[in-house]
């Protein structure tokens, strides 16, 4: 199978996360949707690693994986933090601030 | 028995690295403090760790002025450039550690909540009162870690870790202020949702340039994208993702979204520090990616840039003009000197390289004195940012509005300020480059920004003012930022040569 198709895999997920962000309300669901982000990003990487013969995007994945634990501590510290204030984690609720 | 790679030891040049080994160690002893020291011990063992080894970092950065190499196996780069970066980066955090500790202007203590876990209003709350936040410390040491990485790495993998290692700590110090915590909660939030956004955007784009090219290495990627001058789907669409996330960073629109509810939610001695330093370093990192992976394809991504540097300039400016928040005034007016300093990047010139360079070690010491300012000026309910709060401040305090007038009018960009120095070399560039049209939307929307800086100015001076707004006495580390602040506008755009010298005296991008 030709790795292309991967890559096609990667865009769709890549794709889907982003309207995931874009589209739905809840700070949690955002936020999963950032992390299939960031996953078919590692997809991509694996893939083009396997079609150029080098390890460096593998080793890349390795890293962002670890960047998307870290992210989740702060994530979930900061979507915690506002839930225990408003007993809300809708994003619609957070509108003190005006655009 | 799978094949055995070989996996020589990589040679690492400590000395060279000084300046973001001995920040990033100093922030992981920093953390540890935080484990096993006592309160009484943390207060002052904190700060003097940070400021001791910002010390050390500045001073080795200093000694680094000659060089020029490509150092931990063709991760980072120690060039011109990048010694620039790091030096402007190191004094904006000396500055913003001192508004950080600043602890006479709140009655109530220094700008960040005493427990940041504690619910808002809670008695909870109330029973740690004035405590002073110590966790502060290792958070702001790892942002300028990252931030020193940021424009010196030299490949897709260095830059997206140290873009994550500054923006994590920022995202959490963005939700500790000490007042108005809920906005300041729904400020972190927001800078956290689109800043992993933006984040993921930056990573894509990453692994497609990748797909594209077979390189992470900038140098890597510059080859392959001259030998294939044509640059195929694969290429732009990692192009445009990478920038995008990038143009994130630096606040540029239409990805600006972000800046004006962080800038105003998060705690003001924060916001000067981010909107200097996260500027400056995100810039450094624009810059070369653009020059150095991408200069070949200039052709290419220069319409784009175009584009977005014409938008900023006049999205920033019109939109701050309807502002009635002082902190959203500035923000949006960071989002005009984004697209100011984008102009510069467009040249695609080594002109252009240290007409940018210019523009952000001026702006970044105005800026983070404008913010530090902001800190003085107080109602009963803490901060006054309402701009009909600052009207008749002569009155009061005739300093403190003379000296916001300055900075103002050295944002505005008026002769004899830094601001006309730095605006100079960004557009003669473009100029140059035949950028002719941004050129002009730059000083049609500088025009438009000089509005909205002469009616603060106007009503600080000429309007009766509100009596419950008090000008707190600060202490002498406030002082000391807007003093530097005063200073750089002043002595840069009275002897411009002096900047100018210094930055040209760098050099360009190291391949």
């Amino acid at each position: 199978m030709s790795p292309a198709a991967y890559l096609a895999l990667a865009a769709v997920l890549f794709s889907l996360g982003c309207t995931g962000v874009l589209l739905r309300r809840n700070a949690i669901v955002m936020f999963m949707s950032v992390e299939l982000m960031l996953n078919a990003a590692n997809l991509a990487l694996v893939t083009a690693s396997r079609m150029h013969g080098n390890l460096d995007g593998q080793v890349f994945a390795f890293f962002s994986m670890t960047v998307a634990a870290a992210e989740v501590v702060v994530g979930l510290a900061i979507i915690v933090q506002i839930f225990r204030s408003r007993r809300s984690a809708s994003i619609d609720d957070a509108s003190l601030l005006k655009l | 028995m799978g094949v055995q790679l070989p996996f020589p030891t990589p040679q690492i040049e400590y000395s060279l690295l000084l300046p973001v080994l001995v920040i990033l160690g100093a922030a992981v002893v920093s953390v540890l403090i935080e484990a096993v020291a006592a309160e009484s011990l943390r207060r002052t063992l904190q700060p003097l760790l940070a400021f001791g080894s910002l010390a050390i970092a500045l001073a080795g950065c200093v000694g680094l002025w000659d060089q020029r190499q490509v150092v931990a196996q063709g991760a980072l780069v120690v060039d011109g450039p990048t010694v620039i970066l790091q030096g402007t980066l190191l004094i904006l955090a000396v500055l913003g550690a001192l508004l950080m500790m600043e602890s006479r202007v709140d009655p109530a203590g220094d700008p960040f909540a005493a427990r940041a876990s504690t619910i808002p209003g809670s008695a909870d709350e109330r029973g740690f009162g004035a405590r002073r936040q110590t966790e502060v410390w290792p958070l702001f040491l790892f942002a300028v870690g990252g931030m020193l990485m940021f424009p010196a790495a030299n490949d897709l993998l260095t830059a997206f870790i140290a873009l994550e290692v500054f923006s994590l700590p920022l995202y959490l110090l963005t939700g500790m202020a000490r007042r108005r915590r809920l906005l300041s909660q729904e400020a972190a939030l927001k800078y956290f949702v689109l800043g992993a956004f933006s984040s993921a955007v930056f990573l894509f784009g990453s692994a497609l340039i990748y797909a594209a090219t077979g390189s992470l290495d900038f140098a890597g990627i510059a080859d392959a994208v001259s030998a294939d001058p044509t640059s195929g789907l694969l290429l732009s669409a990692g192009v445009a993702l990478l920038l995008a996330g990038m143009l994130f960073k630096v606040g540029a629109a239409p990805f600006h979204q972000w800046s004006p509810d962080v800038y105003q939610g998060a705690p003001t001695a924060l916001t000067a520090f981010m909107s200097a330093a996260t500027k400056v370093a995100a810039f450094g990192a624009l810059l070369r990616v653009m020059f150095v992976a991408l200069g070949g394809a200039a052709w290419d991504w220069q319409p784009a840039v175009a584009v977005i540097a014409g938008l900023s300039m006049l999205v920033g400016a019109i939109t701050a003009v309807v502002q009635s928040d002082i902190k959203r005034v500035l923000a949006y007016s960071s989002v005009a000197h984004a697209g100011f300093i984008l102009t510069g990047v467009l040249a695609a010139s080594p002109k252009g390289l240290s007409g940018s360079l210019v523009y952000l070690v001026a702006y970044g010491f105005v800026t983070l004195a404008a913010f530090g300012l902001l800190t003085v000026v107080r109602s009963p309910a803490g901060e006054a940012t309402d701009v009909q709060q600052w009207a008749g401040l002569a009155k009061k305090s005739p300093v403190t509005a003379s000296v916001f007038s300055l900075l103002l009018l050295t944002m505005a960009g008026l002769p004899l300020t830094s601001g006309f120095t730095a605006k100079f070399a960004a557009w003669s560039a473009a100029w140059g480059g035949w950028q002719t049209g941004v050129v002009v939307i730059g000083a049609v929307s500088s025009t438009i920004a000089a509005a909205f800086y002469l009616r603060i100015i106007v009503s600080m001076w000429f309007s009766e003012g509100d009596d419950a707004v008090v000008v707190a006495l600060p202490g002498l580390g406030t002082r000391t930022v807007v003093g530097v602040g005063v200073a750089s506008a002043v002595v840069f755009g009275v002897a411009p040569q002096l900047l100018l010298g210094l930055v040209d005296g760098v050099g360009v991008f190291l391949r």
